[in-house]
């Protein structure tokens, strides 16, 4: 079993984050140095795990429903929704508990509403989403009257910006997350049930499964894991900024799903490569930071940095390699 | 009320003088105002500061929320030419498209100030135009560290605003005009963090960890507040003391960059000011009154704030304008 | 010169996949002017062959001779210069174009540069008059039944080849008259000298259209014959290497005691789908479904299925009324349901043997009482080994396994049920004999546990070898019952024809 497991973690994913980190290395001497300071670890490295949480958290989420055939392309908008929630609410007074459980069930409603859009309307994912995508921001942006709504809430500052025996919050958060997500579905019936309903929605429905539910659930989970991110990141800036909160992620989630060797036709899915996924992505992004690149490079390194990873990945490389090298999840499974 | 009373017109003292005699000469006027949107802080606040000086001179502000579509600015305007009202204030959401609807204004002998932005319309067809100078700001911004490092040595990290945006590209030219001949300051990294609190605080992270935990350091440069903030809390997160050990200047005045400069922590900024109505409704008062053709373009002032202007009283002032 | 009786032919062609060898110094010629059946079991390399025949595939040994000079074909279109044409099992055209654009694609007549329109439709015509289709060149080619577009798709091959035509099951998805109307064609094309290869899984057509045969296993050639020289058995034992017999028609049924009632449907319907039927199902009996294609069969399945619900009459298992609106409603009462459409609606294609296997008893036991992957593999593995599971490996995908052993896992998925009622929607369509014979083996011993089980199949031979009763469908009414003696297919065929006479009457 633990043998299994390792298996599975050399993966190319792994490899290719490795890869990054190596590029990102030679670009950067001093980017594996991690000191001590103010009781937390603090380094590029840290950076990346700390700015990667957010992406991971939405990745966590969005890997379910994407293994389902759907995409969620609200969670961006749900995070600004969440943050707005939580920020106005603190300032109103209410107790920081009272306002991230609110956040938290407002993240839920929203995937719920996703869900039931997908599920019993039978509106195709994409579409059904963007409705929430549109219109989630919008509703950030009523919830915090256009305003940037900062906040010196120590709780909700602690979530954003604080840490845990050294290591960031937010990453700790994403870690347990993934962890608990990870053996939800998989040491129960979930994940099969899910890949099943991807794979063949009509054979899931003769089969038995209640793909209806299981659509409701995933799409819920990544309403409530947006809704952490919105909040992680409202923490990390001590204000809710409903423009700007999330914008876009939702792309680096997909990404990250994507990465994580998830196919967007549905079917097999991996909670943590997806994370992987998501680390991959801000590897480069701190990366290119430290590297001293002119900005206007930016979206072109990233870009291509992206298409060797997914050519890596991609079937024809795959059978190019040398066997050896080829699939370490078959030769551990032995 | 200094922000108010001490805009000055880049027109020079003498109109600016003869202006402020007639700042009664408007009131009953009615004005109609097409606002692009409330897409961000600064824009709620020009919302809010135009409605605040136009209750103050005794106008009769029709307002109108165009939320960023042409097509609701010109039917806007062609609404308060059927109305009759006695002159139009646009903030145009876009620089085309506009000779139309402005011939019609003219036509109807109603006279359209621009506001913040500038349009591709023929010079006649429009009274004035009131916008700041976003070079200028980029300018005093660089002008102060120069004031203020004197001959030290000063590696500045530059936190620009979205790569190719007009304010980026100017505030980032002015800056750099500021500092050139002062060998000393030189811009040791530069990357956008999208005028964004997050991005800017991400970003500065990365700078901190490639300068030597930030030793390296002596300023940063925000081409907006939000970023700046964004940067105060990586330097704290990182150990080090913001305004002190790495001084931070801004561009924009928004309200929580005062609470920084208040707290020492942020260093100067530069006002972009959201009023841009104050100077409009003095240029019309001068028309009205006799005639004067304004300059066609009204620069308003790129003000330098710091911890010597109160700031904790520019925070109160400000904060209630919907930034 | 004896090369020159050949129009195609291949020598000692060797083609390796890794390891594989998926042909072996195969042999094949074909005669101008014969229809040449092409037969062996999934698996056997008919495909591989084919694809080689037509350029699909480069052989890794060995050479392709057309009219005995030595060609490289370097793909289907290549292949078709040297008069080689192929039509397959899924019609391979434009659904949306007219039927005159599928048949001159690529190949329009032109007039100063243009498509000249009223000339390509003028010969399209022509050339549809010829195989006995009178219909609209302009028409769009999906608005007519799929063996007319069938019959385009061939029309198409010989038109832009013409000296061999490749047939890859192109029965399956045609009905009785249909098979007899593409039959006639393929005996006109075969009297004006083309060579036809015909592949098929149904032994009674080849029988009906092929001169001689061709026998594949394993990769390996093991005999080209005349059919006149064969009996069915010939052909079956040289398939499988071994001898299965056919079991005629039986009435031992009737001696046999039935056993206590399991299901009792009551005027159970649906609007618009099924009239309302009164069918009743003991245990331990198979009660044998048959009618054409859309005769409602399937929606009758479904809608005891619980996957499209009844919206009237009335359902009792095991005495008690119950309601079944949904397959998860259906399963807890034991049933279980192999569909039609086994690609559409059965298999999870990327999904493992052993996920395919457990999914059903999961989704019975529900989210939180997983089973662990040891269990998935006892449970996959003793249903691999009875209903013999021909797969690599458990945990390979099933969408590698051929047809018949994708069929038996989807019955295994409902065996791990341990299920009181199955309903079998066309379990052996398209499936090669090995895995039939298993898969008629496995009712019959159902049957004999006390299973019941409604099956549902075009092989009346097949329905009336198994069924204890047979009901027979058509415009969508069960239009009758046949018991012991009028079991066979003669009667029916009457039963189905003697109502359609009556319904007009």
């Amino acid at each position: 079993m633990m043998r299994r497991t390792l298996g599975k973690l050399a993966s190319p994913q792994l490899l290719a984050l490795v890869g990054v980190l190596l590029i990102n290395w030679l670009l950067f001497p001093n980017f594996f140095r991690i000191t001590w300071q103010d009781g937390r670890f603090f380094g590029s490295l840290i950076d990346v795990l700390n700015r990667g949480a957010p992406v991971a958290i939405l990745a966590v989420g969005m890997v379910g429903v994407i293994a389902t055939k759907g995409v969620d392309l609200s969670v961006g908008a749900v995070m600004a929704v969440a943050g707005a929630v939580a920020a106005t609410m603190v300032v109103a007074g209410y107790p920081a508990p009272v306002a991230v459980a609110a956040a938290l069930l407002v993240g839920l409603l929203c995937g719920l509403w996703n869900g039931i859009l997908v599920a019993i309307l039978e509106i195709q994912p994409i579409i059904a989403t963007l409705v929430l995508m549109v219109a989630g921001r919008g509703i950030a942006q009523l919830i915090t009257e256009g305003f940037i709504v900062t906040f010196t809430d120590p709780v909700l500052i602690y979530i954003g910006t604080g840490s845990f025996f050294g290591f960031p919050m937010a990453a700790v958060i994403a870690l347990v997350l993934m962890v608990a997500v990870t053996l939800i579905v998989r040491r129960t019936a979930l994940g099969l049930f899910i890949e099943a309903v991807g794979v063949n929605r009509a054979a899931a429905s003769l089969a038995g499964i209640r793909s209806r539910m299981l659509l409701l659930l995933v799409y819920s989970l990544s309403g409530l894991c947006a809704a952490i991110a919105g909040i992680i990141v409202a923490g990390d800036i001590r204000g809710a900024d409903a423009n700007n909160a999330g914008l876009w992620l939702e792309l680096d989630a997909i990404l990250a799903v994507v990465i994580g060797g998830t196919s967007l036709l549905g079917g097999r899915f991996s909670v943590p490569l997806a994370v992987v996924g998501a680390l991959i992505i801000q590897a480069m992004n701190t990366g290119i930071l430290v590297s001293g690149f002119p900005p206007e490079f930016n979206l072109i390194v990233k870009a291509g940095l992206i298409f060797i990873v997914l050519i890596i990945q991609s079937p024809l490389a795959s059978r190019l390699a040398p066997p050896r090298l080829r699939p370490a999840v078959k030769g551990a499974a032995k | 009320m200094s922000i108010i009373t001490k805009l000055a017109l880049a027109a020079g003292l003498a109109t600016a003088l003869s202006t402020a005699g007639f700042a009664q000469d408007i009131s009953g006027k009615v004005i109609g105002f097409s606002q692009i949107g409330s897409e961000s802080g600064w824009r709620a606040a020009e919302t809010a500061v135009t409605r605040q000086q136009a209750e103050e001179r005794g106008v009769d502000l029709k307002f109108a929320d165009a939320q960023q579509k042409q097509e609701n600015q010109i039917k806007a305007i062609r609404g308060f030419i059927a109305q009759g009202v006695d002159a139009i204030l646009v903030a145009p959401v876009v620089a085309t498209g506009w000779d139309d609807v402005l011939a019609e204004a003219n036509e109807a002998e109603i006279p359209v100030v621009l506001l913040d932005r500038g349009v591709d319309a023929p010079e006649d067809l429009y009274l004035t135009s009131v916008a700041s100078d976003q070079v200028e700001e980029g300018r005093v911004a660089g002008q102060w560290l120069v004031d203020n490092v004197g001959d030290t040595d000063c590696n500045v990290v530059e936190l620009q605003g979205t790569v190719g945006s007009t304010p980026a590209i100017n505030r980032k030219q002015g800056f750099e005009e500021a500092i050139a001949g002062h060998d000393n300051i030189t811009i040791s990294q530069s990357q956008t963090g999208d005028f964004t609190r997050a991005k800017g605080k991400e970003v500065m992270e990365a700078f901190l960890k490639s300068s030597n935990g930030g030793a390296d350091i002596c300023a940063v440069y925000a081409h907006n507040d939000d970023m700046a903030v964004g940067a105060i809390q990586a330097i704290k997160d990182a150990g080090l003391k913001p305004g002190t050990d790495i001084k931070v200047v801004s561009i924009d005045a928004v309200p929580d960059i005062f609470t920084a400069i208040a707290a020492g922590e942020a260093n100067a900024t530069v006002e972009l000011t959201p009023n841009m109505a104050g100077p409009a409704f003095d240029a019309l008062a001068a028309y009205w009154a006799n005639g004067t053709e304004p300059e066609k373009f009204i620069i308003t002032e790129s003000k330098l704030y710091t911890a010597e202007n109160d700031p904790a009283g520019e925070y109160d002032r400000r904060k209630g304008l919907g930034y | 010169m004896p090369d020159q009786q050949y129009a195609l032919e291949a020598r000692g062609i060797v083609k390796i996949f890794g390891n594989h060898v998926a042909l072996d110094k195969v042999d094949f010629g074909l005669r101008p002017g014969e229809v040449h059946a092409l037969l062996g079991e999934n698996g056997a390399g008919k495909s591989t062959l084919i694809k080689i025949l037509t350029g699909a595939y480069q052989p890794d040994g060995g050479e392709v001779l057309a009219n005995g000079a030595v060609v490289t074909l370097n793909n289907p279109q290549h292949a078709q210069t040297h008069g080689i044409g192929t039509v397959y099992q899924e019609v391979n055209l434009l659904p949306n174009r007219s039927v005159a654009e599928n048949l001159y694609l690529g190949h329009q007549p032109t007039r100063f540069g243009f498509v000249d329109r009223r000339k390509m439709e003028r010969d399209a015509r022509a050339v549809l008059a010829r195989y006995g289709l009178n219909l609209d060149p302009s028409s769009e080619l999906g608005a007519h039944s799929v063996a007319v577009q069938q019959i385009v798709a061939i029309a198409r091959a010989v038109e832009l080849s013409g000296k061999v035509l490749i047939l890859d099951e192109p029965t399956a998805s045609l009905d009785r008259n249909e098979v007899e109307r593409l039959f006639d064609i393929i005996r006109d094309l075969k009297a004006s000298g083309l060579a036809v290869v015909f592949i098929t899984h149904f032994l009674e057509q080849v029988f009906a259209i092929a001169d001689r045969v061709t026998i594949l296993r394993n990769g390996k050639l093991i005999d080209t014959k005349s059919l006149d020289d064969l009996t069915r058995t010939d052909v079956v034992r040289l398939m499988l290497g071994k001898d299965i017999a056919f079991s005629g028609a039986t009435m031992l049924e009737e001696n046999r005691p039935l056993g206590e009632v399991l299901l009792d449907f009551k005027g159970y319907g649906k609007k618009r789908s099924v009239h309302p039927f009164d069918l009743t199902i003991h245990k331990g009996e198979v009660v044998g479904v048959a009618g054409l294609l859309g005769s409602g069969r399937t929606e009758m399945a479904r809608i005891m299925f619980g996957a499209d619900a009844a919206d009237e009459g009335s359902v009792s298992v095991a005495g008690k009324p119950t309601s079944i609106t949904s397959p998860t409603d259906a399963i807890a009462h034991g049933f279980g349901f192999c569909p039609e459409d086994r690609k559409a609606e059965g298999i999870f294609g990327d999904l493992s043997v052993r996920e395919n296997i457990v999914i059903a008893l999961q989704g019975k036991l529900g989210w939180f009482s997983a089973l662990t992957r040891d269990e998935q593999m006892e449970i996959a593995g003793r249903f691999g080994e009875s209903m013999d599971i021909r797969a690599a490996s458990l945990d390979m995908p099933i969408k590698l396994l051929s047809g018949g052993n994708q069929q038996k896992v989807i019955l295994s998925r409902w065996l791990a049920t341990d299920p009181a009622f199955l309903i079998l929607d066309e379990p052996t369509r398209g499936i090669d004999v090995g895995a039939h014979a298993e898969i008629v083996r496995t009712i019959n011993r159902l049957r004999d546990e006390g299973l019941a089980l409604v099956v549902i199949s075009s092989e009346l031979d097949e329905v009336v070898a198994y069924s204890s009763r047979i009901v027979v469908m058509r415009d969508r009414e069960l239009v009758a019952e046949l018991n012991g003696e009028n079991i066979n297919p003669g009667v029916i065929v009457q039963a189905i024809a003697n109502h359609r006479d009556g319904a007009q009457a």
